[in-house]
């Protein structure tokens, strides 16, 4: 007897009927893991992307954790980041205030990328670029003041291999970390300008579909985010 | 978007030449055979380093070009390439590629493009790893574990080139290995196709599906310690690397923590054992369960079992470090995690077993090496627990005891399954069977020759015999009957290695000349043998995704005569089918 296979899709009742799902633990549980999607409604690109922070998180916690667990056993003195990190602006050395700039400009990049979405979901496309090419510009500009840094530290005789202040390890973890997350926000800057672009051309007019605007705004969320945890970790300690 | 538009509205890409069909193809099938042609390649070099190992510890001398740092070398290479090139990848780009959206009814990953470049950042990482044989020094002999300071330090093999290069192929693999994950993982949970639940999923996607969660958040630390310890070489940074004098010169780091590499290797290292085995427990699973004609036992708690298992793989990686000074409350934790871990796994095997238990076995090729998995497991599993418990494992560690417990356990037990699976889907691969005969011979040989090879490492282990030696004459605690045994081992190994060409031969004659298959020669019930067309054509379903209406594992259904009911079967039709048999059975009992 000819089994299989049945065309697929005959017959209505083979599908359960829509019933309300159970209450409580049990319904969330069998809504997650019933047919098709896990996460309702969430597009392909957007899942993939959350996975895929969820994979830096560990490349980031990684990196800091190996920091913290360096700084913890060295035996020497470890350079003090309130002086290292300090601009003598008219004679007064104030500590971090570079670093408390580039933060302030690297959040409210954040704000920026939050209003390009919103204005993306309203298909105002000129002004989600505009936010777009905002948030990209206060990359740069964070970017180019982390590069003000390197240069300052070098010049001050900071090396990966040995600095003038203490632990050698130091400028290691500075270029390391700071080195790798600049890493992240100049791929970001590439990644928004792109996007910014393909928005303003019009690109996405065609599905109406402007999920890609969200999906870079989380990619550069995190990035802010991994900031204020090396802003704390590495600066406020 | 809902699913259902995404993906029938996503334009497949559709190949038209040569080039874009088999060479920059983005169809998960053909990446599928990529990944695994390659992987099965850079195994054949494993399996030939070990087959020089093996002479110059069996016999010693034997080879002219076998000094001391060859052997390192040929010793570290085959760790890395077994573990990473060649089992990680076969199980999460081969199989992974090729079964998960059949499985689960997909067209496609959800993402083919990125699928792609995911192999060929594999394959770059393949050629810079086999790159360091031919550089001055040659490749690192650090062991496969690349401990600090001696894997960056002068004196030990490849310190030159070979230690960079490996390290800069790992990180490419970790970024092969990151674009794959992510497309299986989302595959997994965004893109099944209708009634395809979570619980409905064969256990071979849940084995792969949890491995490429664990990949995606293990691999980071290895590739965190990568650039550290390239950090360390290159830039004389010293993270990894204390003050120390080395060949009587102190050297020029300080204050770095030996330690802290260790804790970020095994990090990784640990539920990479976990990435390698959950797919061979998910494929061995559908193996038995086909050619028992059984419906899984319990497979709900084979479900939880391999969650279960991949979050503890990433609380018990320091079982590795017993012997590295730490805490003694330190070990009594991870000791205690290790030993959990074998609650979720035995439960596994006493599943397996009961799934046999009053089968229908049909002794193929495939459940052969199910069986085979089965029981090379259990050994491997049992040495397990001695080595989890500090204060056995201590006068064990660094003996042959350990490297019998992890071939058996994680070398030679997924080896069996990627055999076995092998056997099983190359039929819908190709179209065509592999020969039986050949097969069958292939399966003994491997079998009694492996046991043969690892079963008396566990007696030179309990001798004191320590590993990584790479000569073991003249020495007063090892005893000359070693000595015989390990000749005995070398012999039975080069045999094994040898009788692995019968299994590239039976590939590559089955692949052209082998019997025509049908679309589901074993009768099994999950999708990926429902598809229109066998080998699946581009796009794997034909006009329409199939319905699911049920789990894959309903074999021997009362009632019915044929012996498995496939996961496309609405109740309607499966009704029907019981009436057209018991009809059978009438006009049976008249005649």
């Amino acid at each position: 007897m000819a089994l299989h296979p049945l065309a697929p899709g005959e017959s209505s009742s083979s599908n359960p009927p829509d019933s309300p799902p159970a209450p409580g633990w049990q319904g969330i549980a069998s809504d997650w893991a019933s047919d098709k999607e896990a996460f309702k409604q969430v597009p392909w690109g957007k899942a993939m992307m959350w996975i895929f922070l969820l994979s830096d998180t560990f490349v980031f916690t990684c990196f800091l954790t190996g920091y913290m667990s360096v700084r913890m056993t060295i035996t020497t003195a470890w350079p003090n980041p309130s002086e290292v990190f300090a601009l003598t602006i008219g004679g007064q050395a104030i500590p971090l205030v570079l670093i408390a700039i580039m933060t302030f400009v690297l959040i409210s990049s954040s704000g920026t990328m939050a209003m390009a979405v919103n204005f993306a979901y309203r298909r105002d496309r000129a002004k989600t670029t505009a936010m777009m090419l905002a948030t990209a510009a206060l990359g740069v500009t964070f970017v180019g003041m982390q590069a003000f840094e390197w240069s300052k530290l070098i010049a001050e005789g900071v090396r990966p291999w040995g600095n003038p202040m203490g632990a050698a390890q130091f400028g290691a973890s500075f270029f390391m970390i700071t080195g790798f997350h600049g890493l992240h926000v100049s791929i970001g800057v590439i990644y928004l300008t792109t996007v910014a672009l393909k928005v303003l051309r019009g690109d996405y007019e065609r599905s109406a579909n402007y999920q890609v605007v969200e999906i870079a705004g989380l990619y550069w969320h995190f990035v802010d985010l991994v900031w204020v945890f090396i802003f704390a970790f590495f600066y406020l300690w | 978007m809902a699913y259902a538009e995404q993906a029938e509205t996503e334009a497949l890409h559709e190949p038209k030449s040569f080039l874009t069909k088999y060479i920059w193809s983005q169809d998960h099938k053909v990446i599928a055979i990529q990944y695994s042609v390659t992987a099965i390649f850079v195994g054949v070099i494993a399996v030939v380093l070990s087959g020089l190992m093996r002479i110059q510890i069996g016999f010693p001398g034997a080879l002219e070009f076998m000094d001391a740092s060859a052997y390192y070398q040929a010793m570290t290479m085959h760790g890395m390439i077994m573990v990473i090139y060649l089992l990680t990848a076969l199980f999460l780009g081969g199989f992974g590629n090729y079964l998960i959206p059949l499985m689960v009814g997909a067209r496609d990953m959800v993402f083919p493009y990125v699928n792609m470049l995911s192999y060929w950042f594999y394959l770059l990482a393949v050629v810079v790893l086999l790159s360091s044989f031919f550089v001055p020094g040659g490749p690192t002999g650090s062991g496969w574990t690349l401990y600090p300071p001696q894997s960056i330090s002068q004196g030990t093999p490849g310190v030159e080139w070979g230690i960079v290069l490996m390290l800069v192929s790992l990180a490419i693999f970790i970024v092969a290995a990151t674009m794959g994950g992510l497309n299986y993982v989302t595959t997994v949970l965004q893109a099944r196709t209708h009634g395809m639940t979570l619980f409905r999923m064969p256990l071979s996607v849940w084995g792969i599906f949890m491995a490429s969660i664990m990949a995606l958040l293990a691999f980071p630390a290895l590739f965190v310690s990568a650039v550290m310890m390239l950090f360390d070489k290159l830039l004389g940074t010293s993270f990894f690397m204390p003050a120390m004098v080395s060949l009587g010169q102190q050297i020029d780091h300080q204050g770095g923590s030996p330690i802290l590499f260790q804790h970020l290797f095994w990090f990784f290292g640990h539920p990479e054992v976990y990435i390698v085995a959950l797919p061979a427990f998910g494929l061995v699973s559908d193996l038995i369960s086909t050619h028992a004609r059984k419906n899984i036992f319990g497979y709900r708690m084979m479900v939880w079992a391999i969650i279960a298992i991949g979050v503890l793989s990433f609380v018990v990686w320091a079982h590795h470090m017993y012997v590295s000074g730490m805490n003694p409350y330190f070990g009594f934790f991870f000791a205690v995690t290790t030993l959990i871990i074998a609650v979720p796994t035995a439960l596994k095997v006493y599943n397996w077993v009961l799934t046999l238990w009053k089968g229908d076995i049909h002794l193929t090729v495939p459940m052969l090496f199910a069986l085979a998995f089965i029981v090379t497991f259990l050994v491997g599993g049992l040495t397990g627990l001695f080595l989890g418990n500090v204060i056995v494992d201590i006068p064990l560690s660094d003996t042959y005891f350990v490297v019998a417990h992890f071939h058996m356990v994680m070398g030679v037990a997924p080896v069996l399954v990627v055999f076995g699976g092998i056997y099983h889907w190359f039929p819908k691969v190709t179209g065509r069977m592999l020969n039986d005969t050949l097969g069958k011979l292939h399966f003994w040989i491997t079998f009694l020759g492996t046991y043969a090879i690892f079963f008396p490492m566990h007696y030179l282990g309990f001798q004191g015999m320590p590993r990584r030696y790479y000569a073991y004459e003249n020495y007063a605690f090892i005893p000359q009957s070693a000595q015989e045994l390990n000749a005995f081992i070398t012999v039975i190994a080069l045999t094994v290695g040898v009788s692995q060409l019968l299994f590239l031969f039976n590939l590559a004659w089955s692949a052209f000349k082998g019997k025509p298959a049908g679309s589901n020669p074993w009768g099994a019930a999950s999708l990926e043998w429902q598809t229109p067309d066998t080998p699946p054509k581009h796009g794997n379903w034909g006009a329409k995704l199939p319905i699911v209406h049920r789990w894959a594992y309903d074999y021997s259904v009362p009632g019915i005569e044929q012996d498995f009911v496939p996961q496309t079967v609405s109740a309607e039709e499966l009704e029907q089918m019981r009436q057209l048999s018991a009809g059978t059975r009438i006009a049976d009992v008249k005649t």
